[in-house]
């Protein structure tokens, strides 16, 4: 697929920026993002390849604005609904839920 | 669908996650218990210093160096690291005539079980991008001065192989234990943007 993650070569992204003593995760979302993937991953609803299809099938300019864990986010959420494991209005729901909760 | 009334997701990351965390753990996807031990591996025991012990042994094993290079998965699993994001490895050596460099162009494939999570650098769109066409000015800004007639090797990562360097070991460390020589070995000097023993 030739789409905007096939960044080897590509001009105008500037310094590579490394944090010093950067630790594992950066806040706690990442944690419980980083653990959903791996948790549903090993229950084999889908494979790598298909997760990793659903981060490349990202908007170009979301997925250049966006941190590593929240493609994770997007791919997750993507490829959970197209095997069927819940549907749009149950992820609705679910927002809905935590909104009214805060 | 025309007319359809899309709610928005929360702008909050955070509140994202937890509303899909919320919907897994409803639907009996995930458990709470599996998720917390989950981080608490990679937080904890899965890291770079998994790899070093490995560098260092062989540096000072030559047997293990040569079954290292030779077929690397057995002889990491040797020293107990094996398992996800390390099932084909690949080991790539530095010497006074090669410097290697790994890369992920695509993504973000990384040896987990040697080095743990990648750096956010590592997964970032600079790093993916310049690592491949300009890796000499790219091993400068991380302070690795590499002579013209050193040959540089960047290994762009396969969806199945995973790269580790083992890098020089830094000369004057003859004497040094096992122990002490794994405590010169970083992260970055496994992935080729560092020597072992570098400041």
């Amino acid at each position: 697929m030739n789409g905007i993650h096939d960044l080897g070569g590509m001009h105008g992204m500037g310094p590579v920026d490394p944090e010093t003593q950067e630790p594992v995760f950066h806040d706690q979302w990442e944690r419980r993002m980083f653990a959903l993937l791996m948790s549903t991953f090993a229950g084999g609803i889908y494979n790598v390849d298909e997760f990793r299809h659903a981060t490349e099938r990202m908007a170009p300019a979301e997925y250049l604005t966006t941190s590593y864990y929240e493609h994770w986010l997007h791919s997750l959420e993507r490829v959970m609904m197209e095997k069927g494991q819940f549907d749009r209005a149950e992820l609705e729901a679910a927002w809905a839920m935590v909104a009214e909760a805060t | 669908m025309a007319g359809h009334d899309h709610t928005e997701p929360p702008s909050d990351i955070a509140l994202r996650v937890k509303a899909l965390e919320s919907l897994l753990l409803e639907k009996g996807l995930v458990e709470a218990d599996t998720l917390d031990a989950i981080i608490d591996l990679y937080e904890h025991n899965i890291g770079p210093q998994n790899g070093a012990h490995v560098v260092a042994r062989a540096w000072t094993d030559l047997e293990y160096k040569a079954r290292l290079l030779a077929d690397p998965t057995p002889a990491i699993a040797e020293l107990g690291f094996s398992g996800v994001q390390g099932e084909d490895m690949v080991v790539v050596e530095n010497t006074t005539e090669v410097h290697n460099l790994l890369v992920c162009t695509l993504c973000s494939c990384y040896p987990w079980p040697v080095l743990g999570l990648p750096p956010v650098w590592y997964k970032a769109a600079p790093y993916r991008a310049r690592a491949v066409s300009e890796p000499r000015a790219v091993l400068e800004e991380f302070g690795v001065d590499i002579g013209e007639d050193v040959e540089v090797r960047v290994w762009d990562s396969t969806a199945e192989v995973r790269y580790m360097v083992l890098p020089e070991r830094p000369e004057g460390t003859e004497n040094l234990s096992e122990e002490e020589l794994a405590a010169l070995v970083t992260r970055d000097s496994m992935i080729g943007t560092a020597r072992a023993g570098q400041e």
